[in-house]
């Protein structure tokens, strides 16, 4: 057995997990179902300056789109991108739903504690989400729209927000490349409008690598035109801030 | 709930205990006590009043738009709509719209969303997040830009249709339309009038809003 740190980490988030981490410019984070019907509330916060994060509606209104699937780029309040989605198994994931609260959890799935039910109680995205962000030097006033991985949310011609049961199978993953140094933020939690009664059991294997370089044909760059300004915002970021795109 | 929603007011603008016209461009921050009545009036129509709630009491907990359209399951706020902030805390409800719909998805312009979905050169343009950001460095010393959240846009129409397509449409806003609020808790008010001369939705041409409360 040798010593050498292997160049891939994998994690598992089982049911009601969290995890944050600070995550490198020009990685690929892929996020796996191991079951049927996920849902993982993502944040992602530039790690350098945490002020800087995913803003939903700037996401959203450059790319012409109410979800996101391969292509998308998720863009900071500044305009640059965060992180790339270049693999997509799923098709739709949900960004207008948020993240569910320890009121909506017990009401909809029966109260449970950690006294009774030890680490098999129900945890809400609002508390698991609270806890990374304080542990990260944020607040509550840091909360914001969160990416719902695997999860599909439509509104009809009225405006009237619908899930899609079924939506994700197991064993399909979507991969994000990382644009600049971010902290990304998971809870592995109910989506708040969730038709079923029964509280999501669904680990989320995420691995984390190296990703290869941007070329000029990459699908993210050459979604749209405002992606490239996206990008180009980026790119003069990193040039400022880090002596130069590798 | 929600949907073109018309609903008209009985009060008296000779009643109101103020009245201001704010020209686009420009800020406003303002506590509106519980009871207290905010009408917005969109002065030559199609403009866009981008607007910010926070819990005056507790200024760190500020509007979620998320939240408030995920509690009445519908994207646009109109008549009926409660909004409320990250905690779940009431701020105010919309008790009066003659508009009958107004966007809370598409969030407010910046100077670096500008050189995003227009150009590079939009970069020295006045913008919403600025007037924002003005306003909240002179409010309170502890609020900071982490404070901003997705905002309200009252008067404007921003479509997402079954496909998931989302767009920026020509107003279903008029002059004269306006948008009644009724503070449940001491709520700060922060607005932006919105400045944006790239955008057709309001025919690039940013007009004046009337902003006028009533004590009860």
């Amino acid at each position: 057995m040798n010593n050498t740190v292997s160049s891939i980490i994998t994690k598992t988030i089982p049911a009601g997990g969290k995890w944050s981490a600070r995550i490198q410019r020009g990685k690929e984070i892929t996020f796996t179902a191991l079951e049927a019907g996920a849902n993982v509330s993502l944040l992602l916060y530039n790690a350098d300056d945490t002020a800087e994060r995913y803003n939903m509606p700037d996401t959203l209104k450059a790319q012409y789109t109410a979800f996101l699937t391969k292509g998308n780029v998720l863009m900071t309040d500044h305009g640059r991108v965060l992180a790339s989605l270049v693999e997509d198994t799923v098709g739709w994931h949900d960004t207008i739903s948020g993240y569910s609260t320890r009121k909506m959890i017990d009401e909809k799935y029966g109260k449970t504690t950690y006294q009774e039910h030890r680490n098999e109680w129900y945890r809400s995205g609002e508390e698991n989400l609270m806890v990374e962000l304080f542990r990260n030097g944020l607040t509550t006033c840091d909360l914001s729209p969160v990416i719902n991985l695997f999860s599909k949310v439509y509104c009809d011609e009225e405006g009237n927000m619908n899930f899609v049961e079924g939506h994700s199978k197991k064993g399909e993953s979507v991969t994000l490349r990382t644009e600049m140094d971010v902290l990304l933020v998971l809870s592995n939690t109910p989506n708040p409008l969730d038709t079923r009664n029964t509280y999501l059991s669904t680990p989320i294997e995420v691995k984390i690598k190296g990703a290869e370089p941007v070329l000029e044909n990459d699908i993210c760059l050459k979604h749209r035109d405002e992606n490239r300004r996206a990008f180009e915002n980026t790119w003069e970021y990193v040039m400022l801030t880090k002596g130069g795109i590798q | 709930m929600a949907v073109l929603n018309y609903v008209e007011s009985e009060r008296k603008v000779e009643e109101a205990i103020y009245n201001k016209k704010l020209l686009s461009g420009e800020g406003w921050l303002y506590t509106i006590e519980p009871g207290e009545v905010l009408r917005i009036v969109d002065v030559e129509g199609n403009q866009a009043a981008d607007t910010l709630f926070y819990d005056a009491d507790h200024p760190s907990d500020h509007y979620s738009a998320i939240n408030t359209i995920l509690r009445q399951r519908n994207i646009y706020l109109s008549t009926g709509s409660v909004l409320i902030a990250e905690s779940g805390k009431e701020l105010v409800k919309i008790i009066a719209d003659t508009c009958g719909r107004h966007d809370t998805i598409g969030g407010a312009c910046s100077a670096q969303s500008n050189t995003v979905r227009y150009s590079h050169d939009t970069l020295p343009m006045h913008n919403c997040r600025d007037t924002f950001m003005l306003q909240m460095a002179k409010f309170d010393k502890r609020t900071t830009k982490r404070d901003l959240a997705p905002n309200v846009n009252f008067f404007m129409n921003v479509p997402v249709t079954p496909a998931g397509g989302l767009r920026f449409d020509d107003g279903v806003s008029a002059p004269g339309y306006y948008v009644e609020m009724q503070a449940i808790n001491a709520t700060t008010v922060l607005i932006s009038n919105c400045p944006q001369l790239n955008n057709p939705c309001n025919a690039y041409n940013p007009t004046p809003i009337q902003l006028i409360i009533w004590d009860k």
